[in-house]
C-alpha cells in the first residue's frame, strides 16, 4: 500500500510533464493533421534554456529564493522556446503547408535531428548537471517499512502543471484566440473565407505548444536536475503515446494519456522491471493504436466511401 | 547557375524594406542565440558546471543572418518576376536523363563495376581502403537499404519508421548462427532475409490496417521495442556490449587472411587487407543490383501494380477484387527481407554489431534517403544516398578547415547537423524528391512520364 | 424481360450508425439482363445500400444474397461429361452481409463505381484497367514467383489483359489516351473510365452510384448508350443510383424508391411516375426539385 502511494505520486509527477509535452504535439496534430517530430528536441531545448537562466539567476539572487528564480526562469523558458519553435514553424514546416503529406514529416525528422545535433555542438555532449536544489520533503506517511513521502519539487511540478494548465484551456475555450484554434481544426479554408488569419493561428499554435513543452523542460530539469542533449526523444515518443492515448486532437485527452503513461511507467519500473520500462510503453502505443486507434478521449473516425 | 548579374533592375531596389526584413531577421536571430549560444556550459575540476560568455560567436551568427537576408530581400526585389527562380540544372536535364534512363544505367553499372579499380589506381593501395570502404561499401549499403524501403514507402505508400528493425534482424540472425552453430555467409544471407521477412509479416498483420501518421508511430515503436529488446536480454544478445568477433565472409571458403591457406597465399599475392574490402564490395554490389532487379520487375506484375494502386486509392482496390492486407503484407516484408539481407552483409563486414547501430536515426536516414530521392524512383534514392552518405562521408575529408577555423575544428562534428538541415532545406526546395516524376508500368503506343502532381501518396 | 431470374435479394436490410437509421428494413430484387434504378431525394439513404452491397459496411441487420445464374444446363452436362467427374457444383449463392468488400468484387463479383470518382489517378488509363483484372493476372502470374522468373505462361496472359483493356477502351472511346494518367482525363472521361474499370473485373452485377451526375446532355446521352450496351451485348446487370430522371425514366426496367431509409415505391418507371407516394417525396424536398422531376416525368 504505502509503495503504492508513493508511486502514485511520482507518477503524477512524471505524468505532468508528459501531459505538458503531449499538449504541443496533439495541437499541431489537430490545427495541421502533422505529427511534429522535433517537438520532443524542442522540449530538450528549452531544459538546457532553463538550466543556462537557472544558473544565471540564482548567480543573481543568491541561492535563498530558489522558488523566485525557478519563476524567472520559467517564464524566460517559455519565452525564449517559443521563439524557436515559431522561427521552426516559419523556415520548416510553414513553406510545405497544402504540399504532399510526407514532405512536413520528413522536414520535422530532419529539424530533429538537426535540433538535437545543434544542442550537441553549441554546448557539448556531456550530461549537464544542476546544482542541487529542494531537496527537502514532506513525510506523508510515516511507516517503518516504507515511509512515503512528497518532495518540494513534486509539489511545484505538480502545482504549476494544474494552475498553467488552467490558464491554457481558459485561452483555448474562452478567448477568440481559441475558438479560431478550433475553427482551423475543423476546417482550414473555411475558416480563412471567414476572415481567421490562418497562418497567424498556426503559429500562435506552434507558439503555445513550445511554451508548455518549456514548462516540461524546467519542471524535467527541476525533477531529475540532469538533461543531455539527446534528452529529447524519448520523453518526445512517450509524450506522442500519450497523446494518441489520450485521443489525439483532443487536449483533456493529451494530460490525462500524460498522466496515465507517468503512472504506468512508474508503476511498471516499481512492480516489474526497470529495464523494460521503454517497452512497456512502446508496448502500449502499438496496443492503443492498434485496437483503439481514436484514443480513450478522441472521436472515432469514420471511413468515408 | 542561371543567374543573370547584367540583366537590369527592374524596380528600384528597395533599400530600407530590405532593411528592415535584414533587422528583423537579424533580431530573431539574436534572441535564438540567447541563452543557448551566448552561454556555454561546462564542468570545471570540481565538477561544477560553469558558464563561458560567448558573444562574439553570437555576432557573428547575427551578422551572417542579417547580410545574408538582406541580400537575399534585395535579389528578390530586383528579380523579374516573370523570370523563373534560379535553376541549379538547365531546364530539361531531368527529362533528357529520363529518356535516357537505360544509358545511364549502363553507364553507371559499368562505373561502379571499375570503381574499385579507378580508386586503386588514384589513391594507391593504400589509399584505397577508404574510398572503398567509406564511400563504396558504405554508400551501397544505404542505397539498398532505400531500395529495399522503397518497395514499401515509395511503391505501397506504407509509412515505415521501423525500417531499421528488419536490418537488426538481419544483422543479430547472422550474427547469433554464425557465432554459434557456424554456419557459412552464404548460407545465413538468404536466411537472414527471410527471418527479416517474417518478422516483418509477424510485425505487419496488426498494424497494416492503420493508416498514415499512425502506421509510422506504431512502425516506430516496433523498431524501438526491437532495439530496447536487443539492449536488455544480455543473455541473447549480449546488450550494450554488443556481439564481437562475429565470423568474416570467405571466399567460397577461402578466407582472407594472411596465413597460408588465405585468400592471397593460395592466389599467390601479396597480402594486403583490401582483398577483403574489395569482394565484400562487389558482394554489396550485387545485392543492391538484385534488389532492383526485383524492385523493377515486380512494378510489371500484377502485385507491384497492386501496390501502386494501393497507395493511389485504397477503397478503390477493395472495390476491385484486390485483398489489401495481403498486398500491404507483401510489400512489407518483401521490403524487410531487403532490409534482412543488408543487415546480415552489415556484420559481415563489420564483425562486431551492437543495438547502437539499429537506433531510430538511422530508419530516418533511410526514409530520408527515400523520400529525398523522390517516392518509387530508383535513380532518386541513388542520388540521394550518394548524396547525404557520401556528402557526410566527404566531411570527415575536410581537413583544410583545420587550417581556416584553427585546430580544434572537427568537420566531423558537423555531420548530423548538416545532415538534418539539408534534408529540411531539400524538402523545401523539391517536396516531392529529386526525381519525382512516375514511369508507366505498361504501355500501349508511348512511355509517357507522369508528372507528381498526379501521384498520390497513400494514405496507409 | 420474361426470362430474368433474380440475381440480387435484399431482405429486411437495416443500417444503424449510432443513433441515425439510415436504411430502415429495405427489401428488393435485382434480376438478370435488367436495370434497376434506385431512386430518393438526398439522404434518403441509397449510397448507404450500396456500400452494404459491396460490403464497404456490415449492416447491422438483414440478409443480401447474390445468386449466381447457372449455366445452360447442356453446356453443364457437356462440362461435367468433359471434365470426368461425376458431379460438378456450380450453382453458388453468396451472403454478402457475410464477405469482406474484396471477396464480395472476386468472388460473388459485384462491381461498383463511386460517387466521387475514384481512379488511380497517377497511373496510366491503361494501367487502371489491368490493375482491376489483378486477381486472374495473380493467378497467371503463380503469385508472382513464376512472373518475377520471366514466364512466358504469364506474358500470354498479360498480353490478353491487354487487349481486353484495348476492348474496353474502344467502347468507351478513350483509345487515343491510354497512355496518359487517369487524372489528367475530363470528368466525363473518368466517369466513363471507372465503369469501364469496373467491367473489367467481369461482374455479374454492376452497381454505378450517380454515373451521370456532372455530365452535359451530350455524355449523358452516350452514358446511356454505354450501359444497355453493357446490358445488351454483356449481359450484365446494373444497379444504379441515378438523380437524373431522364437517364432513370430511359433505360431502367425497375425502379425502387427510398425515402428516408424506407422504401416508398417499387415497380416500373411507368408505375413509380404515377405513384402518389414519390411524387410527395419529392415534394416534400423542395420546389426546385419537384418542378425538375415534373418537367422530367411529363407531368
Amino acid at each position: 500500500m504505502e509503495v503504492f502511494v508513493q508511486q502514485l505520486i511520482n507518477g503524477l509527477t512524471l505524468g505532468s510533464i508528459y501531459g505538458l509535452i503531449a499538449i504541443g504535439y496533439t495541437m499541431v496534430f489537430g490545427i495541421i493533421g502533422m505529427v511534429n517530430f522535433a517537438h520532443g528536441d524542442v522540449f530538450m531545448l528549452s531544459a538546457f534554456i532553463a538550466l543556462i537562466f537557472f544558473m544565471l539567476i540564482s548567480a543573481w539572487l543568491g541561492a535563498g529564493l530558489i522558488v523566485l528564480s525557478l519563476f524567472f526562469v520559467l517564464i524566460l523558458a517559455m519565452f525564449f522556446t517559443s521563439l524557436w519553435n515559431w522561427t521552426i514553424e516559419r523556415v520548416a514546416y510553414r513553406p510545405l503547408r497544402g504540399s504532399f503529406r510526407l514532405a512536413p514529416l520528413i522536414s520535422a525528422i530532419g529539424m530533429s535531428i538537426f535540433l538535437m545535433n545543434f544542442v550537441q555542438v553549441v554546448q557539448g555532449p556531456r550530461n549537464k548537471p544542476t546544482p542541487p536544489m529542494l531537496n527537502k520533503s514532506i513525510l506523508l506517511i510515516d511507516s517503518a517499512t516504507y515511509p512515503v513521502s512528497i518532495s518540494y519539487k513534486q509539489i511545484i511540478i505538480i502545482v504549476s502543471t494544474v494552475v498553467l494548465l488552467a490558464a491554457f484551456w481558459f485561452i483555448v475555450q474562452k478567448t477568440s484566440l481559441g475558438r479560431a484554434q478550433r475553427a482551423c481544426e475543423q476546417d482550414r479554408k473555411m475558416a480563412s473565407l471567414l476572415g481567421i488569419d490562418v497562418d497567424r493561428t498556426i503559429s500562435i499554435t506552434f507558439v503555445m505548444g513550445a511554451a508548455l513543452a518549456a514548462v516540461a523542460g524546467v519542471m524535467y530539469l527541476v525533477l531529475y536536475g540532469v538533461v543531455s542533449f539527446h534528452d529529447g526523444f524519448v520523453p518526445g515518443v512517450k509524450a506522442f503515446t500519450a497523446a494518441v492515448l489520450g485521443g489525439i486532437g483532443s487536449l483533456p485527452g493529451a494530460v490525462l494519456g500524460g498522466l496515465l503513461i507517468g503512472l504506468i511507467e512508474v508503476m511498471w519500473s516499481a512492480y516489474f522491471t526497470i529495464d523494460y520500462k521503454d517497452v512497456a510503453a512502446f508496448c502500449i502505443l502499438a496496443v492503443v493504436l492498434v485496437f483503439m486507434p481514436s484514443g480513450i478521449l478522441g472521436r472515432p473516425e469514420v471511413e468515408k466511401v | 547557375m542561371a543567374i543573370d548579374a547584367t540583366t537590369p533592375a527592374k524596380r528600384q531596389a528597395d533599400m530600407m524594406a530590405a532593411l528592415k526584413e535584414a533587422a528583423f531577421a537579424g533580431l530573431i536571430t539574436l534572441g535564438l542565440c540567447i541563452p543557448i549560444i551566448s552561454w556555454g556550459t561546462r564542468q570545471n575540476i570540481e565538477n561544477q558546471l560553469v558558464l563561458d560568455p560567448r558573444w562574439d560567436t553570437v555576432a557573428w551568427a547575427v551578422a551572417i543572418v542579417f547580410v545574408g537576408r538582406f541580400l537575399m530581400a534585395l535579389r528578390k526585389q530586383t528579380r523579374d518576376p516573370n523570370k523563373p527562380a534560379v535553376r541549379l540544372l538547365p531546364h530539361g536535364t531531368i527529362g533528357f536523363f529520363q529518356r535516357h534512363s537505360g544509358l545511364f544505367s549502363l553507364f553507371g553499372l559499368g562505373f561502379l563495376i571499375v570503381f574499385p579499380i579507378i580508386a586503386i589506381t588514384l589513391a594507391g593501395w593504400g589509399g584505397a581502403l577508404k574510398w572503398i570502404d567509406n564511400f563504396g561499401v558504405q554508400i551501397l549499403i544505404y542505397v539498398m537499404l532505400g531500395w529495399g524501403l522503397n518497395i514499401v514507402v515509395g511503391l505501397a505508400g506504407l509509412l515505415d519508421l521501423g525500417y531499421v528493425a528488419f536490418y537488426a534482424v538481419g544483422a543479430y540472425s547472422y550474427a547469433l548462427l554464425a557465432k554459434n552453430f557456424g554456419l557459412s555467409f552464404w548460407i545465413l544471407l538468404p536466411l537472414s532475409g527471410i527471418l527479416a521477412a517474417f518478422w516483418g509479416m509477424l510485425l505487419g498483420f496488426p498494424v497494416l490496417r492503420l493508416r498514415g501518421d499512425y502506421l509510422a508511430i506504431v512502425t516506430l515503436a516496433f523498431g524501438e521495442i526491437i532495439r530496447l529488446v536487443l539492449v536488455n536480454w544480455t543473455d541473447f544478445s549480449n546488450g550494450y556490449a554488443g556481439i564481437s568477433g562475429i565470423p568474416r565472409p570467405t571466399f567460397f571458403g577461402i578466407p582472407f587472411t594472411a596465413a597460408d591457406n588465405g585468400f592471397a597465399a593460395v592466389f599467390g599475392l601479396e597480402f594486403t587487407p583490401l582483398y577483403r574490402t574489395i569482394f565484400l564490395y562487389y558482394v554489396i554490389l550485387s545485392l543492391a543490383l538484385l534488389t532492383a532487379f526485383v524492385s523493377l520487375r515486380l512494378r510489371r506484375l500484377p502485385v507491384g501494380r497492386a501496390w501502386e494502386a494501393l497507395r493511389e486509392d485504397e477503397i478503390a482496390c477493395r472495390s476491385l477484387g484486390i485483398n489489401t492486407t495481403n498486398t500491404k503484407l507483401t510489400a512489407f516484408s518483401l521490403g524487410a527481407m531487403f532490409g534482412g539481407f543488408a543487415g546480415s552483409f552489415f556484420a559481415a563486414r563489420q564483425g562486431f554489431i551492437s543495438p547502437e547501430s539499429f537506433v531510430f536515426m538511422e530508419s530516418a536516414i533511410i526514409l530520408a534517403i527515400v523520400v529525398l530521392g523522390g517516392m518509387g524512383s530508383l535513380w532518386g534514392c541513388a542520388i540521394a544516398a550518394i548524396a547525404m552518405i557520401g556528402g557526410t562521408e566527404l566531411l570527415r575529408e575536410l581537413d583544410f578547415l583545420k587550417q581556416v577555423f584553427g585546430n580544434d575544428f572537427d568537420p566531423t562534428k558537423y555531420r548530423m547537423l548538416i545532415f538534418g538541415f539539408a534534408m529540411v532545406v531539400i524538402m523545401i526546395w523539391k517536396p516531392r524528391g529529386l526525381i519525382s516524376t512516375r514511369e508507366p508500368s505498361a504501355f500501349l503506343k508511348e512511355k509517357k512520364a507522369i508528372s507528381a502532381d498526379m501521384v498520390q501518396e497513400g494514405h496507409g | 424481360m420474361s426470362d430474368a431470374i433474380t440475381l440480387l435479394k435484399v431482405e429486411h436490410l437495416t443500417m444503424r450508425f449510432g443513433g441515425l437509421t439510415a436504411v430502415n428494413d429495405l427489401s428488393f430484387e435485382a434480376r438478370t439482363g435488367e436495370i434497376t434504378a434506385l431512386i430518393g431525394p438526398n439522404g434518403a439513404g441509397k449510397t448507404t445500400v450500396f456500400n452494404c452491397i459491396t460490403g464497404f459496411y456490415k449492416p447491422t441487420e438483414g440478409r443480401m444474397a447474390l445468386i449466381h445464374p447457372l449455366p445452360d444446363t447442356d453446356q453443364l452436362i457437356a462440362d461435367t461429361t468433359q471434365r470426368g467427374v461425376s458431379s460438378i457444383n456450380r450453382a453458388s449463392v453468396h451472403l454478402l452481409e457475410r464477405m469482406p468488400d474484396f471477396r464480395i468484387a472476386w468472388e460473388a463479383k459485384i462491381g461498383r463505381t463511386f460517387q466521387n470518382i475514384r481512379l488511380f489517378s497517377g497511373m496510366t488509363v491503361l494501367e487502371n484497367l489491368l490493375v482491376a483484372q489483378h486477381n486472374p493476372l495473380m493467378i497467371a502470374s503463380g503469385f508472382t514467383f513464376l512472373g518475377v522468373l520471366g514466364a512466358r505462361s504469364y506474358k500470354v496472359r498479360e498480353k490478353q489483359a491487354i487487349e481486353k483493356a484495348k476492348f474496353w477502351l474502344e467502347k468507351i472511346n478513350l483509345i487515343h489516351r491510354a497512355d496518359d494518367p487517369a487524372g489528367d482525363l475530363p470528368y466525363g472521361d473518368q466517369r466513363r473510365l471507372e465503369i469501364a474499370r469496373a467491367m473489367c473485373t467481369d461482374p455479374v452485377l454492376l452497381c454505378l452510384d450517380e454515373p451521370a451526375a456532372g455530365l452535359n446532355p451530350r455524355e449523358s446521352l452516350e452514358l446511356n448508350t454505354l450501359l444497355l450496351s453493357i446490358r445488351k451485348d454483356l449481359g450484365t446487370a446494373l444497379l444504379l443510383i441515378e438523380h437524373d430522371m431522364s437517364v432513370v425514366m430511359e433505360i431502367s426496367d425497375h425502379v425502387v424508391v427510398l425515402d428516408y431509409g424506407t422504401k416508398i415505391a417499387d415497380g416500373t418507371p411507368k408505375e413509380i411516375q404515377a405513384d402518389p407516394k414519390v411524387i410527395a417525396a419529392y415534394l416534400g424536398v423542395d420546389d426546385e426539385e419537384v418542378a425538375a422531376v415534373e418537367a422530367e416525368v411529363g407531368l
